[in-house]
This record gives C-alpha cells, structure tokens and sequence, in this order.
C-alpha cells in the first residue's frame, strides 16, 4: 500500500494580507508560514492514521515549491510520512501544479492520493480533480471520513445539506476536509526524525500554464457598525427590515 | 462560440446554486454577444424548458439515469463530448460541492483554464479576466485566462437570481456514460432544514451560548426568519453542534445575504468564512469582541435576553407564530 499526500505552503491563518508591486505580489515579509490546515490536519493525519493501523504501507509526502518550502516540508515530516518530495517549482495556476503532481504520483505509482480540499490562500480547490483527471483515476472531494478493507474504500463526502457514503475501489484520488481527522502535534521523536528522512527534489516537468494572476485587490472597508441598544432589540429587526431590506 | 452552463440536481431538483450559474451564463454570453445554453446530465421533475426564463436558448439534456448520482470521472467524459458537440467556448459551473468535484476535472481534459470561485463577470475588453475570491474572503484576485476553452465555477449567492420571460428549447444529447466508479451505499439529508451553502439567511451560534442545550432559541430564530443553523470552530470541535455546520477558514465559507452571529468573538479565522456575507449582525456581551469591527450591525448584551426578544418581534414583523 502506497499513499501520497500532497501539501502545499500557505501564509498562517492570521497573517495579514497585502500587495505590493502595483497590487500585483503578496506581502511575503514577516509572514509565518504554514502546511496549508486541510493538507495537514485532515489529509496528512488520515494517511498517518492509516499507516498507523497498517505499518507496511509506504506514506510519500509531495509539495511543488522552491526551497523556502522546505521548512513546511520537514514540519510535516515531522508528524509522520517515510519521505517527502519537493517538485523545484513556483507557480500560481493550478494546472501547471497538477501536471507536477501527476509526474511524481505515475512515477511512485501511488494506490492512493490524498489532498485537502483546497488551499487557504488561492482557494482554487482544484489539484484533487486535476490530479485524478491526468491520472485517469476516481476522485472522491470533499470527503469527511474514509475507511480502507483491502483494496475498497468507504468514503463519506459531504452533499448540500447532509452526508453520502460511497464505495470505490483503489487507485483513488481523494481531496479531505473536516471530519478525517483531528490535528496533532508532533512530538521530539518526530521532529528529531524528521530530520533524517529524506526530502527529495525533484526538477518539474514541462507543464502549461493556463491562468496567470493579474492583480489583486482587497475588500472595501466596512462603513462601520451600527449598534442598537439591548432594550431594544425590536428595533434591530426593523433595521434589517426596512433599511438592510434582508428579510 | 457559445457559453454551456453545467446545471446541477439533486433528488430531482435543479440546486437554486445552478440557477443562479444560468443568469450568470446569460449575461456573459448577452456581453459577448454569443448565446448561453445548459446542459443537464440525469433527469429531474421539472419542465426543463422553462429555464428559458432566465436568458438560456437551449437546454442539452443527457437523460441517463446513472447520471443521476455524481461521479466525477464519468462526469467528465460526458461534459468533455457535450462540449465539443455543442462548441460552447464558456463552461459556467456553480463553485458548489458539484462543481468542486467536475469543474477540474474538465479543466484538466480539455486543458482549459478555470477560475473557481468567481464574483464577477469577466472583463473581455482586453483578453478575459475574472474576479474571484482568494486568502479565504480576505482578498480578491483578477486572473486572466489563456486558453480558448474556459471554465468559470461561480461562487454561490454571488449574482443575483432574476427570472424574465422565455422557453427553452430541450435538445437530448446522445453520449454514452461509462459505469461509474463510485458506488452510493448511503445518505443522510437533514431534512425540511435550509442547506447552509444555499442559505440567504444563516443564524450562527458561539462558545458564548455556554452549551448544546441553548441551542433552541438559535433553531428557532433560524425557523422564523427560514434560515440555515451555523457555528464556530469550538463549538463544533467541542460536539455541541455537527461539525457540517462549522462555518470559517477551516470549516465551510458562506456567503449569505444576511449573517447573524451570537456569542461568537469574531477571530479571523471564523471571519474567513463569514466575511462575504452580505449584511452581518453581531450580538455579543463582550464591547470589545472583534467581530463588531467586521459587522453591519449590532448589540452589545446579553444573547439570552436579546435573542427571545427578536425571535418575538420577527414573528410580529411576518404575522407568524
């Protein structure tokens, strides 16, 4: 049994966001980065947990990056993972990252492919779907839970108000979000052995690019709240009434 | 040349999400000047002509009933044919569960570049560029597309949902679907409840209503005012809730038309996912929580003297009881 997660770098959940260059570069300096949450908390720790209950199964972790990825990489090493590969690349279309992936998962012949469901920066939440499609394989997204008997798997996706629980049989291809697992935090054990697994980097292949961004920008300032009184809360639901006109 | 938008069922039932992708599709195609069609994969209830009504020429049916569950490699195929028997130029998706699942997909089959999560309609003056959502509601992105096929997937509750006049004409597609990969064995719908993606009103709960067992005045606001039940990170992790109804950074994004929070301090995490709400309320003991920076309106007090009193006066207000 073969598994590769793949995780990407993300600026942490607090960071605060800014352009520069003519609104066309994110503000790098000074932001902590981290494995982007759903890679880490969901689909690196399920894999985890099914090495875990399985400890012949060979868990590959992928990131397409430069080096200033590889502190995020030896992060997630740290929580589990018998060896990691950098694809040597920087790019913002998701397409192009995809066809990296791919490259490395035909190459590992994976029987099994985890992502999260997207990341917290570009939010495109398409690597699983592409993956899957360049692959040729069953994709899974959005799952909350998944459980493995031999080669079948039993996976829990959410659908518009409610769950569904369907079966597929490996290869797969699965994009993870709350509900597979719950975070951890690595141990000395696993930082001291992180360090000895091996990182691998690996050259990207020729890949196209299909999107570019162009600029960004960042949301209007509110106006500013407007505070109704507690002995009053009648006047709140005439605000949004006939002012706000929500309801 | 034309724009094919993906409409979305499910139990029979085209998702409000996929008629608001055909307005969006509509419009594109009128600032264009080409035209819009759907294509819907399966079958449901509903006359499919009369989605004329909100701008679309055609409607391309593939009426197969393993069609009628998702399954994302199968879906793909059939789309990729639909696409290249209709000659649609445009595919329009909503950026819901749906098309979270075949929007890459196809990208990826037809090498065509997809914007997910769009808010806006592309600026084609010079090239084609599209306005999406990026850093979880924090920022915006202008992205432009190169190829000649491309795939939008629109964020929900994002364009507005106008109905005119009109039929559609219904053309059945002949495409043979694959076996699908994915076998169903079970699912659970909450039912007669507002699903939260698709939600226009959401009432949310925090850690500041103290426990599980306060939760009826939130289900109750939310039964008066026809809205969807939510919550923060802790009260999901803590099982008070399910953890399908978390809403922020790590949980699920909304976008409703209005956004009631109680007893929730507003971290940015929970704003991620909130924060493209059109109108938020926030009511809260603390003057100082930071979500009163983020909201509209607001009351600093007690939630469970304030909230009895504006469940009373939204029933007043809609003659309910």
């Amino acid at each position: 049994m073969k598994i590769l997660v793949c995780i990407s770098k993300t600026p942490d959940t607090t960071a605060k966001i800014a352009f520069k260059d003519n609104n066309t570069k994110f503000v790098a300096e000074g932001v902590q980065w981290i494995i982007n949450p759903y890679d880490e908390w969901y689909a690196l720790v399920r894999a985890i947990e099914l090495k875990e209950k399985d400890p012949a199964t060979i868990l590959h972790l992928v990131c397409v990056g430069l080096p200033d990825a590889d502190p995020v990489i030896r992060k997630a090493l740290a929580l589990g993972g018998d060896e990691a590969i950098r694809v040597n690349a920087d790019s913002q279309d998701s397409y192009y990252i995809a066809a990296q992936i791919a490259a490395v998962a035909r190459e590992g012949n994976y029987d099994l492919i985890f992502t999260g469901k997207e990341t917290i920066d570009y939010n495109g939440a398409s690597i699983g779907g592409m993956v899957s499609e360049l692959l040729d394989l069953p994709f899974i997204s959005l799952a909350t839970k998944f459980e493995l008997a031999g080669s079948l798997a039993t996976v829990t996706r959410e659908i518009e108000g409610g769950e569904q629980t369907e079966q597929v049989g490996l290869p797969l291809v699965v994009s993870c979000q709350k509900g597979m697992a719950e975070q951890r935090i690595p141990n000395m054990k696993g930082i001291m052995g992180a360090r000895s697994r091996p990182l691998k980097v690996v050259e990207p292949v020729t890949a196209d690019t299909l999107t570019s961004v162009v600029s960004f920008e960042l949301p209007p300032a509110k106006a500013g709240v407007k505070l109704v009184s507690a002995d009053n809360p009648a006047e709140l639901v005439r605000l949004l009434h006939e002012e706000a006109k929500v309801f | 040349m034309s724009v094919l938008v993906f409409i979305d069922h499910s139990a029979g039932q085209i998702k409000k999400s996929s008629l608001e992708a055909l307005c969006y599709g509509a419009a594109l195609a009128a600032s264009t000047g080409t035209t819009a069609e759907g294509i819907l994969l399966g079958t449901v209830s509903q006359d499919l002509s009369e989605l004329g009504c909100y701008g679309i020429g055609k409607i391309h049916q593939v009426a197969s009933d393993t069609l009628n569950n998702l399954d994302a490699r199968v879906f793909s195929t059939v789309l990729a044919e639909a696409v290249r028997s209709t000659g649609a130029n445009i595919i329009v998706f909503s950026n819901n569960l749906s098309g979270k699942a075949i929007a890459p997909r196809l990208s990826a089959r037809l090498k065509a570049g997809l914007v997910s999560g769009a808010i806006d309609l592309p600026q084609v003056a010079n090239g084609f560029t599209v306005r999406k959502t990026v850093f979880s509601g924090k920022a915006f992105a202008n992205v432009s597309i190169h190829t000649e096929i491309k795939i939008i997937t629109l964020n929900q509750n994002a364009f507005p949902l106008t109905a005119g006049q009109g039929t559609a004409q219904v053309i059945p597609l002949d495409i043979k679907a694959a076996a699908p990969d994915v076998k169903t064995v079970s699912a659970t719908q909450s039912s007669g409840q507002v699903p939260l993606t698709e939600a226009e009103i959401v009432v949310s709960g925090g850690r500041g209503l103290k426990g599980p067992e306060n939760w009826g005045m939130v289900e109750e606001l939310a039964r008066v005012l026809g809205a969807a039940t939510a919550c923060s990170r802790p009260v999901a992790d803590a099982h008070w809730r399910p953890h399908n109804e978390h809403v922020g950074q790590t949980g699920i994004a909304i976008a409703p038309n209005l956004y009631i929070a109680i007893g929730i301090s507003g971290a940015i995490q929970h704003l991620a996912g909130v924060n493209r709400s059109k109108v938020i309320v926030v009511i809260n003991q603390d003057p100082e929580a930071p979500f009163f920076k983020a909201a509209d309106y607001g009351i600093v007090g007690d939630a469970f003297v304030v909230v009895p009193k504006i469940i009373e006066a939204v029933k007043q207000l809609k003659g309910v009881a």
